[in-house]
């Protein structure tokens, strides 16, 4: 296991197109007491700021963990490794209030199920006003509710000055994702993290709330990181995805180029898993075997038993990310990269494989 | 709303009339016989004489006629008068249940206060020794049975320490809290162990939702999650319990006025039953029902308050 130090030896590269990096998180190894492996094993992800960046695989992948690692909510006896900045800070050292500051301030969280996240005895104005006292915002009393209905406003809730003074039961769900995120927006955080933000909502709701979330980071040059199961979601809706897979980073590629040229065999898999309107109607291929569970220890490539490609080899190669050379900027931990040429039409290529 | 309280009276009058007879029923089928009693005992009784009390006093009436006569005398406020001390009942009653009234409300403020603090921390403060001090002394504090509690208090802080008056109910305002301080006490140690405990039990349930995670991952300061996310969410089964214990508190006195020597009702309803004091006996046991029945009415009217989606599933 390298050391933590490690990390802040090598300097930081510069995110294409992008100014300053919101969060940064190098090699970033999380154990859970009572596990055969790491929940996040070796995780380097970063998110500059005005990006969308995805981060997307099965459930149990490490996904939201990942996220909890930005926030630093993390159970109790985690043994962590490696760096997880925001905005130039390192949040693992953060305690106490300094950490309560960070969690209100430069970071907000969107949860995937709103009814869940919002107390469902208190009135959307109390979680708003709460929001911006936490943050403090020092905005107290009448002003404090006038800036609750504008942030509703600015989400583009109707009848904000009466939304104020409902209760979580009395909205539907589309409008509940609004008010967590106006109070996410509370706080004027840098950084968005939207942990399955749309993935309970209805297909025009979750429209919405995307098109929503665009606005926002132009408008206030947020950095936002998307965590969604939904690869083809993702690919249309991001900068760059991160796609993981037990724990690991196992492909992060430009969106555009993870959907036309995917290089490792679990996005392809991931790709063929769902079926897509086109020409060739081509089967719907599930990816053998089913995931990982954190009981299952791996001396090498954690997917080689559902890999199509695998060889013997693999099952004893320990996964790094191999850059790859076709003009992008990406990479993909796969032993047998080079051998495997460059896909451009996933369908038709697989199809004869 | 007011539909609702309506309905809730409707059944209250009707959980009433039932215990009303349910308690007219238990005390004439209580042993013994109270015109011996009224006619001055077995020594010189002859069947003439007590032929003659049971016409006066219509204890020779079929059961469901006697109750007839005693529930229309209730409604118009007669509450008959004591076989024993021959006084009106509602005297009788007047008199003493102010005492017992400011001996359950003095000990339920103990509790409450005592109990959800007690339970406010050993929730906060799960896992750690402070949580096993107050599971730990609360159960002891109930195992103790109220008239050793009793004893031990009057003998510590009455006789030893001189702090507090062992006997009586005080007169006036701080007379009356100087006097039923230590029975109140020893009333409302009994009560904590459930108290703290439903409140830990009740703030871990709520502790575990998924908003309070979400407020402690927005950065909302441990101490406002505490008391407007975990607290607040919990309040129904503390309240529920709290309303509960109280009532009844109102029929458990009995012990602790003897010990104090305090004159309520607790102490009235057992010389009633000792000396085949009918009347009394039945005015002082429904008054206990009525009691019990209003403080769990008032429960469930304060729900609707406390969590709003009770409110919309009501109506």
């Amino acid at each position: 296991m390298p050391s933590a130090a490690a990390g802040h030896d090598t300097a930081p590269l510069a995110a294409p197109g992008s100014d300053t990096v919101l969060l940064d998180i190098d090699r970033l190894t999380l154990r859970l007491p009572g596990t055969a492996r790491p929940v996040l094993d070796q995780v380097s992800l970063r998110v500059a700021s005005g990006e969308v960046v995805g981060l997307v695989g099965e459930s149990g992948s490490g996904k939201s963990t990942t996220a909890k690692a930005a926030l630093r909510t993390l159970p109790t006896g985690t043994a962590l490794d490696g760096s997880v900045r925001v905005a130039g800070r390192d949040v693992l050292a953060l305690r106490g209030e300094e950490l309560r500051a960070h969690r209100a301030r430069t970071v907000a969280l969107v949860h995937q199920d709103p009814r869940a996240a919002l107390n469902p005895v208190r009135r959307i104005g109390d979680f708003l006003v709460e929001r911006l006292a936490a943050a403090g915002t020092g905005v107290r009393g009448a002003t404090a509710r006038d800036r609750a209905v504008e942030l509703l406003a600015a989400v583009g809730l109707d009848a904000p000055e009466r939304r104020v003074r409902q209760r979580p039961h009395e909205l539907s769900g589309g409008m509940l994702q609004r008010v967590v995120i106006a109070g996410a927006l509370a706080a004027e955080p840098r950084l968005l993290l939207a942990d399955e933000a749309t993935s309970a909502l209805d297909v025009t709701t979750q429209a919405e709330i995307l098109a929503l979330l665009r606005t926002l980071r132009a408008e206030r040059g947020l950095g936002l990181l998307f965590i969604t199961h939904d690869l083809h979601l993702a690919a249309a809706y991001c900068d760059r995805v991160y796609v993981m897979y037990a724990g690991r980073v196992v492909e992060e590629r430009t969106a555009g180029d993870l959907f036309e040229r995917p290089r490792h065999p679990y996005t392809r898999g991931l790709l063929d898993c769902s079926p897509t309107l086109g020409e060739d109607h081509r089967e719907i291929r599930p990816i053998p075997g089913k995931p990982p569970s954190l009981a299952d220890a791996f001396a090498g490539c954690p997917f080689a038993e559902r890999c199509p490609d695998a060889e013997p080899e693999c099952a004893t190669w320990l996964p790094e990310p191999v850059a790859l050379a076709d003009g992008g900027t990406g990479s993909a931990a796969c032993r047998r990269l080079p051998e495997l040429l460059p896909v451009p039409q996933t369908t038709t290529k697989d199809g004869s494989r | 709303m007011l539909a609702r309280i309506s309905r809730r009276l409707a059944g209250l009058l009707a959980t009433l009339l039932a215990a009303s007879f349910v308690i007219f029923a238990a005390v004439y089928a209580a042993p013994g016989d109270p015109a011996v009693f009224l006619a001055g005992g077995r020594d010189k009784l002859t069947p003439e004489k007590l032929e003659l009390v049971r016409a006066q006093y219509h204890l020779d009436e079929p059961l469901v006629v006697q109750y007839g006569r005693w529930l229309g005398d209730c409604l118009h406020f007669d509450l008959g008068r004591s076989f024993k001390y021959s006084d009106q009942v509602a005297d009788l009653i007047v008199a003493r249940f102010p005492t017992t009234l400011a001996l359950v409300a003095y000990a339920t403020v103990l509790f409450v206060v005592l109990g959800v603090g007690a339970g406010v921390l050993a929730a906060v403060r799960r896992g750690t020794w402070v949580d096993s001090a107050v599971v730990g002394g609360t159960t002891l504090a109930a195992s103790v049975p109220s008239f050793v509690s009793a004893i031990a208090l009057a003998a510590v802080f009455g006789v030893q320490l001189g702090w507090f008056p062992v006997t009586g109910g005080g007169e006036g305002f701080t007379g009356t809290l100087h006097h039923l301080t230590l029975p109140a006490l020893a009333l409302a140690l009994g009560a904590l162990a459930i108290i703290s405990r439903v409140t830990r039990q009740a703030m871990a349930d709520a502790g575990a939702a998924d908003h309070v995670e979400a407020a402690r991952s927005s950065g909302i300061p441990e101490r406002e999650i505490v008391r407007r996310h975990i607290l607040r969410n919990a309040l129904g089964p503390i309240v529920t319990m709290c309303g509960l214990v109280m009532a009844g508190m109102l029929a458990g006195t009995v012990v602790v006025e003897t010990a104090f020597g305090i004159s309520g009702i607790g102490s009235l309803l057992v010389g009633a039953i000792n000396t085949h004091d009918f009347p009394v006996a039945q005015a002082v046991l429904l008054l206990m029902v009525t009691g019990y029945i209003v403080v769990t009415t008032l429960v469930d009217l304060v729900h609707p308050l406390l969590d709003p989606r009770v409110k919309e599933a009501a109506v």
